[in-house]
């Protein structure tokens, strides 16, 4: 909620400029905040699993990776028998950090996507799966499962590479289908990606009914999830994810502008088919990146952004980084309780993000009834 | 200074203006006039590149516009469009220091300068007591303003200005253009209203420009262009002109039934 910093009508210019910055505090809080938040989080998550570990244990062991800090974690007892410090390290770092690392990663990307996409097609039904990429990256995941020959590229099997090469082809045509000479018009956007995402996911539709054996697998994919998570995908993973984010956030004065029409956001300067392809890419990229190893994560890409657009208002430059922060500490948390709520078995983690998620946005809903959201 | 030379223009490949020439000077306020369909919204998206001239060329002190990169364009010209789409959720003080967008690159943010060049352009307007409101709780009359105060915030030499008035209250339309008057003269500022309201265009314009069918149908001061005879053939329609009681220029007025298409049914 914006704070009320004009009082008297008699205030200056100047008197103005210096008064306005403090408008900014509370959301800067928030970010400084979140950030930490995101850090308690991260320790707190590896605290969790078949095997209990405190938490001063768990940051110790974190703590004692970064550089320059000479720490030697204290080993507690679990079931009875102490646990040495390799095998702690072998847990907290090999097993469980990977694995709150991407998601994190993947909470970040959908967020940060899904803000962009609401953004850039001004409707607040727009999720990074609108205009294509899950009908691509779900066929390309599917097609990769039933072939009968193994590829493997750099120890990876056919699903990411076929997932990835999905999402990003369907968007692509989406794109090329919707263009009008110079122009990308969003309605017609929107409509290519809806009529090429049902002719894709009928395919899948029709793979599934005669997949046989491995209907399973695929239907856990389809599901989203992020157990067996390693190292070498968190690698693979980050970079594109940060650098997509990063592009993106250069871009929310731009985006803020082309809230307005394209007509008005041209003549205050914005190059609009420039920007709206670099966003649209980078969008692309980053939910391309997170869904081809974990699946189709949903809601996180539409309920996250609009919840900060509810509580820190629809400045981009703060509603993008904020929805970053908030998107990973949100999947973190859900792919935590999707895998310590039944053990041994695992609840796919789009039934924990929906499950929870949207209770406590139809009370963010409530609350704020009545004023302009969007 | 605007100028064009010989300019045609439109959409996809159907010309609505052919052959415009006009020149519009600082200090002056230039109005668009003609019926609707004559193309004044168009020629002013020309004037800004949103559409591109077919043929002929447009001019800004000299300077081809075809040669300067939007993001300088909007530093020399503001638009005040006709029904521009203001997000709702948006403070109306966010929405004008939005016209600081093209004196910003992409990773500065904006300082103490351009929130007092967007606060002196909101006391310029007397939207100051809006900032803190929302675009969507503002009446038609208030989000006007504040459209103004955002054009302003652009510091452009030029201001354009697509029907200012369309559904405003006639205290509203007398608020509005005599702030487009005074800031013109203060600011020495080129403007380019199109107006359809002939009555408000006398009262406020230097120099008129009659549209019609795509071409300029009649060009001069109030008193040579809004003749009976002129709006007969470019509106169709029967009207009386007088003078203004107090300041002789020209007024408008309308008779029931007086339409060429109406008389001829009855």
């Amino acid at each position: 909620m914006s704070r009320v910093i004009s009082k008297p009508v008699s205030e200056t210019a100047e008197e103005f400029a210096i008064s306005y910055p403090l408008h900014w505090k509370g959301k800067v809080y928030a970010l400084v905040g979140l950030t930490g938040l995101l850090l308690v989080v991260i320790v707190f998550a590896t605290t969790l699993g078949s095997a209990p570990i405190p938490f001063s244990t768990c940051f110790q062991v974190l703590f004692s990776q970064v550089p320059f800090v000479n720490i030697t974690p204290s080993c507690p007892e679990v079931f009875g028998m102490p646990l040495g410090v390799e095998r702690l390290e072998m847990i907290i770092l090999n097993i469980r950090l990977p694995r709150i690392l991407l998601a994190g990663l993947v909470g970040a990307a959908l967020a940060v996507a899904g803000a962009t996409y609401q953004g850039l097609f001004r409707n607040p039904l727009a999720d990074p799966y609108l205009i294509g990429v899950a009908s691509g990256a779900g066929l390309g995941a599917t097609i990769a499962f039933l072939i009968p020959f193994t590829i493997s590229w750099m120890s990876f099997g056919a699903v990411p590479l076929f997932a990835f090469i999905g999402g990003m082809g369907a968007v692509a045509l989406v794109y090329s289908l919707a263009r009008v000479g110079k122009t990308l018009p969003t309605t017609t956007l929107i409509l290519a990606g809806v009529a090429l995402g049902a002719f894709l996911s009928s395919i899948t539709s029709y793979l599934l009914t005669i997949c046989g054996e491995k209907l399973h697998g695929i239907v856990f994919w389809l599901l989203g999830g992020l157990s067996l998570t390693k190292w070498a995908e968190v690698w693979i993973v980050l970079p594109c994810i940060l650098v997509g984010i990063i592009i993106i956030w250069l871009h929310a004065r731009p985006l803020n502008v082309m809230q307005l029409d394209e007509e008005q956001a041209q003549q205050l300067g914005i190059n609009v088919a420039k920007v709206k392809l670099i966003l649209l890419g980078t969008a692309t990229l980053i939910t391309s990146s997170a869904v081809c190893f974990t699946g189709l994560i949903g809601f996180v890409g539409i309920i996250i952004p609009h919840a900060v657009r509810l509580i820190w208002g629809p400045d981009h430059r703060f509603l993008l980084p904020l929805s970053t922060l908030v998107g990973a500490i949100f999947l973190i948390l859900a792919d935590t309780l999707a895998h310590t709520l039944l053990p041994p078995t695992e609840i796919p983690v789009g039934v924990i993000t929906a499950f929870c998620g949207a209770p406590f946005f139809l009370y963010l809903l409530r609350r704020r009834k009545g004023l302009a959201f969007f | 200074m605007i100028e064009l030379s010989d300019v045609s223009l439109g959409y996809g490949h159907r010309a609505v203006l052919s052959n415009i020439n006009l020149k519009a000077i600082p200090g002056k306020i230039l109005g668009l006039i003609g019926p609707n369909g004559s193309g004044k919204s168009t020629l002013l998206k020309g004037i800004t590149r949103v559409l591109n001239v077919f043929s002929g060329h447009i001019f800004i002190d000299g300077r081809d516009i075809k040669n300067i990169k939007r993001e300088e364009l909007a530093r020399l010209i503001a638009v005040v469009p006709q029904n521009p789409i203001l997000p709702d959720a948006f403070t109306a003080f966010e929405l004008v220091l939005m016209g600081r967008t093209p004196h910003l690159g992409l990773l500065r943010y904006e300082g103490r300068e351009d929130i007092a060049i967007t606060w002196q352009a909101m006391e310029a307007t007397r939207t100051e007591s809006l900032a803190q409101r929302r675009m969507g709780e503002l009446s038609g009359g208030e989000r006007q303003r504040i459209v103004i105060a955002r054009a302003l915030t652009q510091q452009p030499k030029v201001l354009l200005l697509d029907e200012p008035t369309a559904h405003l209250d006639i205290n509203h339309q007398i608020e509005i253009l005599d702030l487009v008057k005074s800031l013109c003269l203060e600011q020495s500022l080129t403007v380019i209203a199109a107006l359809h309201d002939l009555n408000l265009a006398a009262q406020y314009c230097d120099w008129l420009v009659m549209l019609n069918g795509g071409r300029t149908y009649a060009e001069g001061i109030p008193q040579d262009v809004l003749t009976a005879e002129n709006i007969k053939e470019a509106y169709g329609a029967d009207v009386c002109v007088y003078p203004h009681p107090i300041n002789k220029l020209p007024i408008t007025l309308v008779t029931a039934g007086g339409n060429d298409g109406y008389q001829h049914r009855t």
